[in-house]
């Protein structure tokens, strides 16, 4: 059941939340308690010196939210003796945030579950905010999922788009596989809390001249209290450091090519061009490249400038995972494929054939120009 | 060793087809099946069995067909299952099913000490993955996300070493039992069914809990009741307006002026692409 049930029941009904909430019996109105709730706040996400990029893009989403409640945005910020919390406040500002909310710790530093549950629930419960957003990673949605069911509030996963309905937060969401999207509300409960996938919103302009405030709480844990010990961390290897979500170009493989060695012709080109390798489920599926490499509703969400799709169908749960990028290049043998509803250039062809000609068409051009540079 | 994998029944959504003029889902024809991530939990806990002994009990919320699902857990080498199945839960939210899910936890812990909860990652229709840390906060047990390897687990000692994914690496963790572990996917390979434990799981008792036998008294935290979020509406995604400016590959002769076409179309249209391109490449 759980969220999946949902679209299906309200669309079959055609009903309205209202309707819906009606006949259940189940309230939809805010109490009279919850109505202080407001601003709008944003989970600052960090790991070992770097803030993720995913809480500037909710940032600017924060920002636009609150321009239209009228209310403010506040970052939250917890983190433990070696952080650098005060410089991320500064760029927090930046990006949009009025206040910035820092509880500093030496049980945050590391990101554990427990520690972190506590402090958040507990600014939650101290100021009050009516939406709170985290971005979707491994972090952000272990941290989600257990505070909304810690304060019992709702909580909508991976959303594409954030709006206000009323004065509440209207979040659209893909379903069953992304061939749907729905919009989840949460009325009668606060804070109203969403996470959302990196690249899913846009990075939001820098306004230097903007400032802030902090406003500091204590976290009230010792170490003796957390069960969970954090005993290492280990880096990735560089060359296991699939960065898709933030390639500025990507070349995707799709099941057109037809099988594993094919996909040496995406390679080629992604090499020509500074790319990085994207593939659809069905190549993941089949092994031809790694599951880090899927784009798409159940792989990762990409907005490269440039996208080039071999022999990729364009099925929904793919789409929804590339739409955003700046230039959508499709080469696909069958004119019909979905691929070239939503691209703006399209090549009907052979990928076989084609990506070893594009490729030496860009090596060429790209040659004459590199060398100018030199 | 007692551990409790909890699965869910789902649609295989690569086969699902949308009503092109009402927009709602087509499930005719459309079989269900044990959400792939929970096969990756699934195996995890039989390694666990198999190395320490004990049981695996699989825990299901869903329709009385979900017992498709669990048999076929069964089939795998899990020991027993319970389906909690009731018409109050119909409509239930991640908040609902984590209540529900966590009532009858505490039933079968009670029954028998449970060591270990194991959920999937996430489900492939719901895509929320937040069942497993709402069971793992409700029952006041530690939670394990994204879990990728089990390094130890100590069962005298109630201590448990794991690796768990994060942005970037690996995070190592201890904790004690007992926990709750969502397992990643990719992290082992579903075993095949031996031929004693699909004729077991053919013929063996799936328990069916109602929401009183699961020992749920609050009805307001079940169901739609229970549930926080509200879907106010359904929708198709919109196409893009404007179609894809078309070049046609013919006889294969000019091929390269398609390229060379679009190569230009792309430069000339987005200059700063390559810019940053002749840049990136310089470097």
């Amino acid at each position: 059941m759980s969220d999946a049930a949902k679209p299906a029941m309200a669309a079959a009904a055609a009903a309205g939340a209202a309707k819906t909430a009606g006949r259940s019996g189940r309230s939809t109105e805010l109490p009279e308690h919850l109505k202080v709730y407001k601003g709008v706040w944003v989970f600052i996400e960090h790991d070992r010196g770097q803030v993720h990029s995913v809480s500037w893009e909710l940032m600017g989403e924060a920002r636009k939210l609150a321009d239209k409640l009228g209310v403010e945005v506040s970052g939250v910020l917890l983190g433990g003796p070696a952080d650098k919390l005060e410089d991320y406040a500064k760029e927090a500002y930046v990006y949009g945030a009025d206040h910035c909310y820092l509880m500093r710790d030496p049980v945050l530093q590391g990101y554990r579950n427990e520690p972190f549950t506590k402090g958040l629930t507990d600014l939650v419960n101290q100021h009050q905010p009516e939406i709170l957003l985290l971005g979707a990673t491994t972090m952000g949605r272990d941290l989600a999922g257990s505070v909304a069911t810690t304060l019992g509030t709702g909580l909508t996963a991976d959303c594409t788009e954030l709006n206000i309905d009323g004065r509440a937060l209207a979040a659209t969401r893909p379903t069953f596989g992304g061939s749907l999207l729905c919009t989840i509300m949460t009325l009668a409960y606060r804070p109203q809390m969403a996470t959302m996938r990196p690249r899913t919103a846009a990075m939001p302009a820098r306004d230097e001249s903007r400032s802030g405030d902090i406003i500091t709480m204590e976290l009230g844990m010792i170490e003796t209290d957390i069960v969970t010990k954090l005993l290492a961390f280990i880096p990735d290897a560089t060359s296991n450091n699939i960065n898709l979500a933030y390639a500025d170009i990507i070349v995707t493989a799709g099941k057109g090519l037809k099988n594993a060695d094919n996909c040496k012709l995406v390679w080629d080109l992604a090499r020509v061009l500074g790319a990085e390798v994207g593939a659809t489920r069905a190549v993941t599926q089949a092994g031809w490249l790694e599951a880090e490499r899927q784009v798409g509703q159940t792989g990762k969400t990409v907005r490269p400038k440039l996208y080039i799709a071999a022999g990729v169908s364009g099925a929904i749960q793919h789409r929804v995972g590339m739409e955003a990028s700046d230039v959508i290049v499709a080469i696909n043998t069958d004119p019909n494929a979905p691929i070239f509803d939503f691209a703006h250039h399209g090549i009907v062809g052979n990928a076989m054939q084609v990506l070893p000609v594009l490729t030496a068409a860009f090596r060429s051009h790209l040659d004459k120009r590199i060398r100018k540079v030199a | 060793m007692h551990i409790v994998v909890c699965i869910k029944q789902v649609p295989d959504s690569a086969q699902i087809r949308v009503h092109p003029v009402t927009n709602t889902i087509m499930r005719q024809g459309v079989p269900a099946i044990v959400n792939p991530y929970d096969l990756f939990a699934l195996e995890e806990a039989l390694r666990l069995k198999d190395q320490f002994g004990g049981r695996v009990t699989m825990l299901c919320m869903g329709p009385p067909q979900a017992e498709d699902a669990l048999r076929k857990c069964i089939s795998f080498g899990a020991t027993d299952a319970i389906l909690v199945t009731d018409r109050a839960f119909a409509g239930a939210d991640t908040l609902a099913t984590s209540y529900a899910l966590t009532a009858a936890i505490r039933k079968i812990h009670a029954e028998q000490a449970v060591d270990l909860v194991f959920t999937g990652k996430q489900t492939i229709d719901g895509d929320t993955a937040q069942v497993g840390p709402g069971i793992a906060k409700r029952l006041g047990w530690n939670l394990l996300t994204y879990v990728s390897k089990i390094n130890e687990v100590d069962l005298d000692g109630k201590t448990l070493t794991v690796e768990r994914r994060a942005e970037g690496g690996v995070q190592r963790l201890q904790t004690t039992l007992p926990s709750l572990i969502t397992m990643l996917e990719g992290t082992n390979e579903m075993r095949f069914a031996t031929m004693d434990d699909m004729l077991r799981a053919g013929r063996c008792q799936i328990r069916k809990w109602s929401k009183d036998d699961a020992g749920i008294e609050d009805i307001t935290k079940i169901g739609l009741k229970g549930s926080p979020t509200i879907v106010s509406k359904v929708f198709a995604p919109k196409a893009r307006s404007v179609r894809a400016e078309m070049q046609e590959v013919g006889d294969g002769t000019n091929v390269n002026d398609v390229c060379l076409n679009l190569l230009q179309k792309i430069f000339t249209t987005h200059p700063t692409l390559e810019h940053e391109t002749v840049e990136r490449l310089s470097a």
